[in-house]
């Protein structure tokens, strides 16, 4: 079945709305993707109130533009992983340490636990979680700044 | 606050929450006020930027959150009013803001605005044990003081001999002076040897050698064994701190990782204190006894002497922090190689299933290259720095040579004292040498004493109580009032209500990971929780020692986990003075009694890791054996009987009909059927209590707990075929 803008409605509150045919009732649903981080684009799923799975999107460039649009936007209200530009200064070399962070979402500031909480990702990106489970990434350690490399490498 | 008095009607504050989003999801700082009258956002500099007046009472508050983003919405019947966000270290403050408003408006609806009823706070005891930010450093070796001091007797007659020891390895050297000025030159210039006086040096000589040997020997003896102590202690204390950390902490620690710590890091500071540090303080003493006696033959050429010694210093310092952080990453890479290991080793059933040897293999390997490379990394900066201080030492004996032959030919000195001073120089240096390598074994040191205390300095995220009330006679009423509980930025758990009358078997129902489990670990006080309060009795169960409110509590698991023991002893864990009538009493009544028999050495029979093999059954009846023999009032079952067939279920049931007996009891089963006797059953969706009742009542109710059963009756009558388990979902692409 080919999801189109018909389908999928916004709702006073905000809520996306799915309709799957002309006489069921609209259900309130989500999109949740399910490799946020190995593959954004694809694999999503639009789920309901009840966590049950509704539709399945194989990949977003497939779908007519405004319906994908709708999603992405759904989607950038709710999800947020910082990019890490620059390291400002970090409180110590020891955990638990506070970083200052630029990031593209403005500057920040991480509360890093333990360095279990860096993760290694595939693609060579690093996934930071701070103490209250907010993720920032590092896309590619090499194109940061020197200074921030040098912070960073303490912990690595 | 600005100046009340410019502010008119300046609004009582009810409840504050600091945003850091904006609606974009940008860092921003900014705060939501709640009064009476309105919300109002006010930036960094407390200028109101927008406000909400607060009318109808259609408006409502909605929080929720999705990885780490706190959302709160202000809403009427048609439409979103706001939309405000925040990160998690937020969230309690919202929920205060969330309480403040929903009191504010039942106030209102029930039309007595001034008697303001007090909402509740979210549970702010005991305080969220708030961790420091201040970071160790080589000083954290000074923390090991603390370990130090039960011997410091011994450390202090250790470092008495040290003196001692090295003041007699420094007479040999002096000697040369008037051997070479009083014997060897004179007879060169044609003076017959005197045999009293050679003796008489040649004994100093001797004697100096005997006291160094043996003073040498008792002091590394005596040092030794006190470092041998202090490490052991190090290591239990380490160990018996790990073990009353909660469930929170080992969840997010590896095996392997809490292995290295305990294992080879305490046994580096053993070695570190028995071996470099010793030979670090002999050297200084040794280096400050040389300079004084080289002052006191000669003051210039004992300046010259030690003009490289600045520099050495200088090069010391120019590397150690290079060191201090590569051995630092030279550690954490070591546990990952330990960390592959735990990971495999256990689960060395799955990998040979699938075949994954060669992947193991190869993770090993990599892990391995990590390790190498950094080690690489070190050592390069390491064999520089070894080689550079001893050409230095040789350049200071070429300066002493240089400079000695000249004031020789001058007659300044004579020939004697320079040759005590190349003797002495040439220990000097080669303390030197060796002192310079203390640098990077205290770098070390230090960063392993840094991974220990990281261990000992993190307080249990169950704190114990001050003041912990009794717990003898209480008849085991539990009571969740508002209950919440989440998991990072995972909320899992919410407003939970429920009241367990004593002796009473309540069933926890609802579909895998609707947090079940969650909610007995919270009970069993294995995490605390995040928002409402549990209390026994009446008393917030925060208030009771942790060890002993556990104490009054049975557990038995899905996945029973036997030790390494005997039959008896695993039976036994809960109490091990029981008595061998008591083990076998236990036994019988959870229906383990016989297969025990069958055993080749009965209830002498080992178990666990290595040890007899036993059907997941019987496994299961052992834990509930050990369960029973601790007598305790609240019993927790989590799934106790979903891994076995129902052959072995029947007989696991009855063996838990006798636990239950007159026992508080919290049962979570898979089928339903088991918990028919329940007096209350509970039915959980999604973190949140969704129904309670009596079986029939539920199914009367034809909610959900109607659904669930007719599901699991359909299941038995009909096998399902497997591939309807993935139909259902629309499908995009065809
Ligand atoms: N340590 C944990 N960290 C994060 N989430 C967890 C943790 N333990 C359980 N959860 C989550 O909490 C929810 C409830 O889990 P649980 O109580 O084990 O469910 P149940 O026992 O009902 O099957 C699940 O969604 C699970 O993923
Ligand atoms: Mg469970």
């Amino acid at each position: 079945m080919q999801l189109t803008d018909r389908m999928l409605t916004l709702d006073p509150f905000g809520t996306l709305q799915l309709q799957t045919g002309a006489n069921e009732a609209p259900v309130d649903v989500v999109p949740v993707r399910a490799f946020p981080l190995g593959c954004p684009r694809q694999f999503i799923a639009l789920v309901d109130q009840q966590g049950h799975e509704r539709f399945w999107i194989d990949d977003l460039d497939t779908l007519p533009p405004e319906t994908a649009a709708q999603i992405e936007a759904n989607l950038a209200q709710r999800e947020l992983i910082p990019r890490i530009l620059r390291i400002r200064n970090v409180s110590s070399y020891a955990t638990p340490s506070r970083w200052s962070l630029e990031t593209d979402h403005g500057s920040a500031e991480l509360l890093l636990k333990t360095e279990d909480d860096i993760r290694y990702l595939p693609s060579g990106a690093l996934l930071i979680t701070d103490k209250f489970g907010l993720p920032f990434l590092i896309p590619q350690q090499s194109e940061l700044d020197h200074h921030s490399q040098r912070l960073l490498a303490r912990f690595l | 606050m600005t100046d009340a008095h410019d502010l008119p009607l300046l609004a009582p504050t009810l409840a504050s929450l600091p945003l850091d989003l904006s609606p974009d999801l940008h860092f921003l700082s900014r705060e939501l006020i709640l009064s009476p009258q309105a919300f109002t956002l006010h930036t960094a500099d407390q200028e109101p930027e927008a406000s909400w007046p607060i009318e109808g009472a259609d408006l409502k508050l909605q929080l929720g959150d999705h990885a780490g983003v706190g959302s709160l919405k202000l809403i009427d019947a048609h439409q979103v009013r706001a939309h405000w966000r925040f990160t998690m270290s937020k969230m309690p403050a919202a929920q205060n803001m969330v309480a403040q408003f929903n009191a504010l408006q039942r106030a209102r609806s029930e039309a007595q605005p001034d008697t303001q009823e007090q909402a509740k706070m979210p549970a702010e005891w005991p305080e969220e044990s708030s961790e420091s930010l201040s970071p160790p450093s080589t000083w954290t070796l000074f923390r090991l003081w603390r370990f130090a001091k039960p011997y410091r007797a011994q450390l202090l007659l250790g470092f008495g001999l040290t003196v001692a020891a090295t003041a007699a390895t420094l007479v040999p050297p002096y000697l040369t002076m008037p051997l070479m000025d009083d014997v060897l030159i004179p007879y060169q210039n044609g003076v017959p040897i005197q045999a009293t006086t050679v003796m008489k040096y040649l004994a100093g000589l001797f004697g100096a050698a005997f006291i160094a040997w043996s003073l040498g020997w008792a002091r590394t003896y005596i040092l030794a064994r006190v470092s041998e102590r202090i490490g052991a202690d190090i290591r239990t204390a380490t160990y018996n701190h790990l073990l009353n950390l909660s469930l929170d902490y080992f969840g997010s620690k590896r095996t392997g990782d809490l292995m290295a710590r305990i294992g080879s890091e305490t046994d580096r500071i053993n070695v570190f204190l028995s071996l470099h540090l010793l030979d670090f303080a002999t050297d200084v003493l040794m280096i400050t006894m040389t300079v004084i006696i080289l002052f006191s033959i000669n003051p210039w050429l004992a300046l010259v002497t030690l003009f490289p010694l600045p520099l050495i210093a200088w090069m010391i310092h120019l590397v150690r922090d290079r060191l201090r952080t590569g051995f630092e990453r030279v550690d954490r890479v070591w546990s990952q190689v330990t960390n592959i290991l735990s990971d495999t080793i256990p689960g060395i059933r799955v990998v040979k299933a699938f075949s994954q040897e060669a992947r193991e293999g190869e993770r090993f390997y990599q892990a391995n290259r990590q390790n190498l490379r950094i080690n690489d990394r070190v050592n390069r900066i390491w064999s520089l720095f070894a080689p550079s201080v001893t050409a230095l030492t040789e350049l200071g004996l070429l300066i002493v040579w240089a400079f000695g032959i000249w004031q020789v030919s001058q007659g300044a000195i004579t020939v004697g004292v320079l040759t005590a001073f190349l003797a002495y120089i040439g220990r000097f240096y080669a303390r030197m040498d060796s002192m310079s390598r203390i640098v990077s074994v205290t770098q070390k040191t230090a960063a392993g004493a840094k991974r220990i205390f990281d261990i000992l300095d993190h307080t249990a995220s169950v704190p114990e109580p001050l003041h912990p009330q009794p717990l003898a006679g209480r008849p085991a009423a539990i009571s969740l009032d508002q209950v919440g509980f989440r998991h990072g930025n995972r909320g899992i758990l919410h407003d939970i209500h429920l009241d367990i009358q004593p002796g009473s078997m309540v069933g926890l129902v609802g579909h895998s990971g609707s947090g079940k489990t969650t909610l007995v670990n919270l009970i069993a006080r294995f995490y605390d929780v995040s928002a409402g309060q549990i209390r026994l009795d009446g008393t917030d169960i925060r208030q009771f020692s942790v060890t002993e409110y556990r104490r009054q509590i049975g557990l038995v698991l899905q996945e029973p986990f036997l030790f390494f023991g005997t039959v008896a002893d695993n039976i036994a864990y809960g109490n091990p003075d029981a008595s061998r009538s008591d083990i076998i009493q236990a036994a019988r009544a959870a229906h383990a009694h016989e297969f025990i028999l069958k055993l080749p050495q009965g209830y002498d029979s080992l178990v666990g890791e290595r040890g007899q093999a036993l059907s997941g059954g019987e496994r299961q009846r052992i834990s509930i054996a050990r369960a029973l023999l601790i007598n305790p009032k609240i019993l927790i079952l989590d799934e106790a009987t979903a891994s076995v067939d129902t052959e072995t279920e029947r007989e696991i049931q009855q063996a838990l009909d006798n636990l239950v007996k007159g026992r508080t009891t919290i049962a979570i089963a898979h089928r339903l059927s088991t918990l028919r006797q329940a007096d209350m059953l509970v039915v959980l969706d999604q973190g949140r209590i969704v129904e309670t009742g009596r079986h029939d009542e539920l199914l009367a109710k034809h909610g959900h707990y109607f659904r669930l059963y007719q599901a699991q009756l359909k299941l038995n009558a009909e096998p399902l075929p497997l591939d309807t388990a993935t139909e259902g979902t629309p499908h995009a692409t065809d």
